[in-house]
């Protein structure tokens, strides 16, 4: 099949966009429609074969071993994603055409970004693969947030941009664990697989799901995550409209709906996502009915839709699927055509205000026609299809309404109750919407705008149209619905999308809903002060700043804490991570048995190799004590030469005299360089008064040895295998050598005695450089900056926190 | 296989611990006359590997039996490497000693400067 070609289309075309976009000017728009037309044609031509419940399916190879595949599956979910993705897509950057004006700053960054954006939303709602669909939401992620940051120069665009990244970017980390889990548990990372074969009763499903909800409920603007959309709008009102109504916030919708048939019976999927969508859907209801600036009240309008999706979504039966279907497609068309709206008004006037704007209405009566329309849908009027989708959302719901309903009749009525009162506050705010737009106000003065070009305003009364169109006919939209919704329990009569289902309970919810929702715009200076009254609510964006400082100041903290510039306390915090980690893991181990010191084990305990090792052993220990308590510089050199010579008098005694000669030679050559330096410097160490600081130090040390010293003597005595130099006899007698070291070292391994010749001349050149170097040609230290004080250098040569 | 001997241990045990204290001193020499212990305690872990660790790894010889070649091989070339960063290392403190007349190691400037960045305000 085709996708795959499309998808490396859409990259393609983005690539091509930026140097076409400085010959082409705004018309660079019209070659970005390209990709995503020519994919909502192609899913069109297919759509009787997938509505048909015949799904389109191709893979690419990409990582076998990980079970990490391009899969791509097109069934009736998909197709209606895609529609809105490309189809709407489309549409919207045709407009982008007109939109913008040639000459402004980026607009070849901004056409190549979204038609990349396009591509990845494409993978995502069409992949088959939960880590190819991982992989293009966050390119989703970070293209959006490239969208959202357009205007560069803004602060404040900066600052949405990165709010969205971090907070979907930041809840797809936990969506990707999920996903792992999922796969892990239910041994397939194919989407398809999973739902039709869940892994139920998994004590590890529940928490792969939360995760997973997490993501897609960040994704989708849920409460409390909600507060990144509104920010969002600072993008182009054309990027709001694709980004915010069709696509990208569609993506935790599309991942609830897509496996919601499989997992919807698993606790708590129902009720995180009845109540995390029935609180959003009230939430941004409420929050849109109060907004001046259109497009945000566009955008908490959104957030409520999403709500009510993410609801309708993931309730997982027969009715609430179908539904589903009509509401997604239903918001893609009129939101995005009230955002083009907006964007209509804004480039004409200047203003997003409802306080500025007045007799809009009659200066562009086929705009206002066609938001009227668009919000008709969007209060759930008839004859569009947002009254169709509506209408099935309250079958679901109703008691008896579906006969194979999951939900406890007490869930339902609360469910209900929710769905109407933001229904109720949905025509509100539709009506709202409305008159802010294009009524004529007595208190405003009506300014004199010009009309808006007839292809300008195409795309929003093109799409405000569908909205029609698909409520007048909706058996067009119905295959659809009926084909995801076939996915649940349909023992029953199925339900369809229609616009007369009879005098139904939920005809008459319609119709309440309606005149309490004109009730509330007829009160609309009453609602605003009881606004007034209680927006003393918590802030979610203020949430969101208080995380994020809260981090920051935890960092700081942190940093504080343990970067304290003293080379001792550093090298102390390693011991005692040593000590912390595997050494209380090895006690532990010794406790309970699991490792037999020998001597216990059937292990023979030996005290020592030959008796005269107990003289040499002393030494080097007595030796190795008082150079650490030894204070004066030659006595502390004359003791740790002795320790050397100790060293290899026990070299002798175990049969390596190549090591004794070679240790000799070298503590010769070390002592005399030894003395060499030593002669310049003063007679003493500086020492530290003795404390509990010190007591500390020494104890950690002592234990640290200890530990490496035990683990090393229980390593040994638990080894197994023979030593792999046994091999090496007959090897060196083949060589013709008698002295095995020897051979090691000049033949069998002679590479790397190679290697440590190089470091010894190394060493030899950089000794030599560093001492001969001229004493005048020494640098001075650099000089202190400014807010580096004399005192302070003095601190740190003290070492004020250090521990030692 | 059995256990190496417990003497050896003790030594090794020592040395780690003796190395590690001069490790965590300021004055520099004591942290390289601290890398000089370690590198013998490093050594003698090498020997505790073998069993028949009295025999020279030496062919013809009257036993016929043989210590274990490889951690002696390995111990040479450590000897001379801790070597090389010993001369290094001390190389290093006379120059340190030459510019400054001190051989502390002080902490770092640049670490503590870090410590003491003011809480803002707002950092969202």
């Amino acid at each position: 099949m085709l996708l795959p070609f499309l998808l490396a289309l859409h990259a393609v075309v983005a690539a091509l966009l930026p140097p076409l976009a400085r010959v082409l000017g705004t018309r660079v728009f019209v070659v970005a429609c390209l990709p995503p037309a020519l994919t909502a044609l192609w899913v069109l031509a297919h759509a009787p074969d997938v509505v048909a419940g015949q799904p389109v399916t191709s893979a690419v190879t990409w990582v076998p071993a990980l079970d990490i595949n391009l899969e791509f599956r097109v069934d009736a979910l998909t197709l209606a994603m895609v529609l809105l993705v490309s189809g709407v897509g489309a549409v919207i950057f045709g407009y982008c055409a007109r939109y913008f004006h040639t000459g402004e700053r980026g607009l070849g960054r901004l056409s190549a970004v979204l038609v990349l954006f396009a591509g990845a939303m494409l993978g995502v709602v069409s992949t088959d693969n939960l880590f190819a669909l991982y992989v293009f939401w966050e390119l989703t992620s970070i293209t959006s947030f490239l969208l959202i940051g357009h205007d560069d120069r803004k602060e404040h665009a900066r600052r949405a941009a990165l709010q969205s990244l971090v907070t979907t970017a930041g809840f797809g980390l936990p969506m990707l664990v999920g996903f792992i889990l999922l796969g892990q548990i239910g041994g397939s990372f194919r989407i398809s697989t999973l739902v039709a074969d869940p892994p139920v009763g998994d004590p590890l499903l529940p928490v792969a799901l939360v995760l997973v909800l997490a993501g897609a409920f960040a994704k989708s603007a849920q409460v409390p995550l909600h507060y990144w959309l509104p920010g969002a709008m600072i993008a182009p009102t054309p990027v709001s409209a694709y980004l915010h109504a069709a696509a990208m916030v569609k993506g935790g919708v599309y991942l609830v709906a897509r496996l919601a048939p499989g997992f919807a019976e698993v606790d708590p999927w129902r009720a995180l996502v009845l109540t995390f969508g029935m609180a959003t859907m009230v939430v941004g209801g409420w929050r849109a009915l109060r907004q001046d600036d259109l497009k945000l009240l566009l955008a908490y309008g959104t957030v409520s839709q999403l709500g009510f999706l993410t609801l309708l979504a993931g309730t997982g039966t027969q009715v609430a699927a179908t539904a589903t279907i009509g509401v997604l497609l239903a918001h893609g068309f009129f939101k995005s055509a009230l955002f083009l709206t907006v964007g209509v008004i804004d480039h004409q006037t200047g203003t997003r205000s409802i306080a500025a704007l007045s007799g809009i209405g009659r200066r562009m009566p086929v705009v206002a026609g066609a938001a009227t329309l668009a919000a008709a849908s969007m209060a759930g009027l008839p004859p569009l299809l947002g009254f169709v989708g509506k209408e099935a959302a309250l079958e679901a719901y109703l008691p008896g309404g579906d006969p194979a309903t999951a939900l406890p009749s007490g869930a339902a009525a609360v469910v209900l109750v929710g769905v109407v009162l933001a229904s109720v506050l949905t025509v509100g705010y539709s009506a709202r919407f409305v008159w802010g737009a294009f009524s004529t106000k007595d208190t405003v003065a009506e300014r004199r705008v010009p009309r808006p070009a007839a292809a300008f305003v195409a795309a929003p009364v093109s799409l405000a149209v569908l909205s029609l169109a698909a409520g007048v006919l909706p058996f067009a939209v119905d295959p659809v619905a009926q084909g995801y919704a076939a996915a649940f329990d349909t023992s029953g009569e199925p339900y369809h999308l229609a616009l007369w289902h009879g005098l139904t309970p939920a005809l008459g919810l319609s119709a309440l809903v309606l005149v309490a929702g004109a009730l509330l715009f007829h009160r609309r200076v009453t609602v605003a002060r009881v606004q007034q009254a209680l927006s003393r609510w918590p802030d979610a964006d203020r949430g969101y700043h208080g995380v994020v400082h809260a981090i920051y100041v935890v960092a700081l903290r942190v940093t504080r804490l343990l970067q304290s510039g003293s080379l001792p306390v550093y090298l102390g915090v390693i011991l005692a991570t040593l000590l912390a980690l595997p050494g209380a893991r090895l006690v532990m181990a010794l406790a309970s048995g699991d490792v037999a010191p020998p001597g216990a084990g059937g292990n023979e305990l030996r005290f020592w190799n030959t008796p005269l090792e107990g003289v040499v052993a002393l030494l080097i220990v007595v030796t190795a004590v008082a150079t650490v308590r030894e204070h004066r510089r030659f006595p502390a050199l004359i003791l740790v030469s002795a320790m050397g010579f100790g060293v290899a008098g026990l070299f002798v005694l175990y049969g390596a005299p190549d090591l004794a000669l070679t240790l000799v030679l070298v503590e010769t050559l070390t002592t005399i360089i030894l003395v060499f330096v030593l002669r310049r410097l003063p007679a003493t160490f500086g020492t530290r008064p003795d404390g509990w600081a010190k007591r500390l130090t020494v104890l950690l040390c002592a234990a640290a040895g200890t530990f490496i010293a035990v683990s090393l003597w229980l390593m040994t005595a638990a080894r197994t295998d023979p030593p792999v130099s046994l091999g090496y006899t007959s090897l060196a007698r083949e060589a013709g050598g008698d002295n095995l070291v020897n051979m090691i070292l000049a033949d069998f391994r002679a590479l790397d005695t190679f290697g440590e010749v190089v470091v010894l001349a190394t060493a030899a050149v950089a000794v030599t450089s560093l001492v001969l170097l001229r004493r005048s040609r020494v640098v001075e230290e650099t000089d202190p900056g400014p807010d580096e004080t004399e005192e302070e250098r003095a601190g740190a040569r003290t070492g004020e926190g250090e521990r030692t | 296989m059995s256990a190496p001997g417990l003497l050896l241990v003790v030594a090794v045990a020592v040395l780690y611990s003796g190395g590690f204290y001069l490790l965590l001193q300021r004055s520099l020499m004591r942290v390289v006359l601290g890398i000089v212990m370690l590198g013998h305690a490093a050594n003698l872990s090498l020997m505790l590997t073998d069993e028949a660790i009295t025999l020279p790894p030496l062919l013809g010889g009257p036993q016929g039996e043989i210590s274990d070649p490889l951690p002696q091989a390995m111990a040479l070339t450590a000897i001379v490497i801790t070597f090389g960063v010993t001369t290094f290392l001390l190389a290093l403190a006379y120059r340190v000693w030459l510019g400054d007349n001190n051989d502390e190691v002080p902490d770092d400037l640049e670490d503590r400067r870090i410590g003491r960045l003011r809480e803002p305000e707002d950092s969202s």
